[in-house]
């Protein structure tokens, strides 16, 4: 029995030793992970900017009916985003739009899943402005302030407030989705994990040892988001 | 002060209001009642223009509000509104629920403007609630805030849409000695009600409204209560009184 157990022990010693230690292997999984976390954190940023756009031209335009060309055209690319998979834009975006061009791979990567993105956190921003009662609206408008200084003011705190669960939601979906990077032969921390395993024949150690580091990250996410969320419920509390 | 002719909205094909005339003149307390449907709150906030009219005019100090040069929101900050369910911000303390108007609009330093709020719900003996969040008080103190709000860019003129339909029965009260107070104060009021009490005590006019028609206005509150002329008023006030 306790020879079993050490056997088992020196068996996972040489099998670590070959997966992570051998060679520098180790560093095509902190390479790749420094690649994913700049990728997310890019597309991220691009997304939130980009969603929030999108989201205030839709809420204004239905609720004023102004910018109709520019709603039209909002709408017409969240049917397009969310309507393909994100493998197939970021390869369209790779292999045909920047082709001929030479440009960083990672900066694809950004913009390929910040543009994804961006069709999702609109939608959510978009819930969320939807979601606040028209009285408050009112309220503000009544009060002498404009459309946009209501909507600064009034709604958007409140809205940024109530969509906080789901935004951190899609902060992890992102973080998760960016796996699919080597598709374009980018080295994220997926694909180093896969490295890994063509490397030695083993799959069992590198692909654990990808699925843990996703698993912590996304803990610390939620961390953080459930942290901020308290921060913002202050007011509700009676 | 406010000049109503001709007054009509319709959404889509249904006609709320169909043809109002009204005159509201400096420190009038007019009280609008009517039973439920009747264009009563459409009427009133066509008054700020929080619901646009499909025909007529209203003209308020002398300009054409209905025209489409009238800047809107210039003329709100001369028209205090208290809607039904308070609508204070949440996310705001009662403070700045109070001060965030002046101070947005750059009518009051961030200074002033906290003073005179200070000063309000001292008026209101709400001081001590200046830090906390509506979420924390009552009905009726919400209400009252609400109010205090819209008094805060010292309006010409208050609107009130039910001020006192959402609260408890114990909590109407307190907003109806505040709106009393107001009104001995000289300030011009147009009240949507179904407080025939205070309409009594307070008004000096009563708009009775049924089918987007004004159907009958007396300026002594007292015998219309007592003796409405009109059929459909009559047959109201039997069911509420």
């Amino acid at each position: 029995m306790l020879d079993s157990i050490i056997a088992w022990f020196a068996d996972f010693g040489d099998s670590f030793y070959d997966n992570f230690i051998k060679d520098y292997r180790w560093k095509y999984l902190t390479d790749g992970l420094t690649n994913t976390l700049l990728i997310t954190l890019g597309a991220l940023i691009l997304g939130i900017v980009l969603g929030f756009l999108i989201a205030v031209i839709r809420t204004t335009h239905d609720k004023t009916g102004r910018l109709k060309f520019v709603n039209a055209i909002a709408k017409l690319y969240l049917t397009i985003v969310r309507g393909t998979p994100v493998v197939v834009q970021l390869m369209i975006i790779y292999f045909v739009i920047f082709a001929a061009v030479d440009i960083n791979i990672v900066l694809v990567a950004v913009i390929s899943f910040g543009l994804n993105s961006a069709a999702y956190v609109a939608e959510i921003f978009r819930s969320g402005i939807m979601s606040i009662d028209p009285g408050q609206m009112e309220a503000g408008r009544s009060l002498g302030l404009n459309y946009t200084q209501t909507t600064w003011k009034i709604i958007m705190p409140q809205a940024v407030k109530n969509v906080l669960p789901a935004l951190g939601n899609e902060m992890i979906t992102l973080l998760k989705e960016t796996s699919v990077a080597g598709y374009i032969g980018l080295q994220d921390l997926t694909k180093g994990g896969d490295i890994i395993r063509s490397r030695t024949y083993e799959a069992f150690l590198p692909l654990i040892a990808v699925a843990i580091i996703y698993l912590v990250m996304v803990l610390v996410l939620q961390a953080g988001v459930s942290r901020l969320e308290r921060r913002l419920r202050q007011s509700d509390r009676d | 002060m406010i000049e109503i002719e001709n007054l009509s909205k319709s959404f889509g094909k249904l006609d709320v209001l169909k043809g109002i005339s009204a005159t509201i003149h400096k420190g009038d307390k007019v009280v609008i009642i009517g039973p439920s449907g009747s264009g009563k709150s459409t009427f009133l906030r066509c008054l700020n223009l929080l619901e646009v009219p499909t025909g007529g005019s209203i003209r308020f100090e002398g300009q054409e509000i209905t025209d489409p040069k009238c800047d809107v929101d210039r003329l709100r900050r001369k028209m205090g509104m208290v809607f039904q369910h308070f609508n204070l911000f949440p996310h705001l303390s009662i403070l700045q629920n109070i001060t965030l108007a002046p101070i947005t609009l750059k009518i009051l330093s961030k200074a002033d403007a906290e003073a005179r709020a200070m000063d309000l719900l001292k008026r209101i003996g709400l001081a001590d609630k200046a830090r906390t969040f509506p979420a924390m008080l009552s009905g009726g103190q919400k209400q009252r805030i609400a109010i205090v709000r819209a008094l805060a860019m010292n309006p010409d003129v208050m609107l009130f849409d039910e001020p006192t339909s959402a609260l408890d029965p114990e909590m109407v009260g307190e907003v109806l000695q505040l709106m009393k107070e107001l009104a001995d104060d000289g300030m011009t009021m147009v009240c949507v009600t179904h407080e025939m009490g205070f309409a009594k005590e307070v008004a000096n006019r009563v708009l009775f409204m049924d089918e987007g028609v004004i159907m009958e206005e007396s300026h002594n509150p007292a015998e219309f209560f007592a003796n409405p002329q009109n059929p459909r008023a009559r047959e109201f006030l039997s069911k509420v009184l």
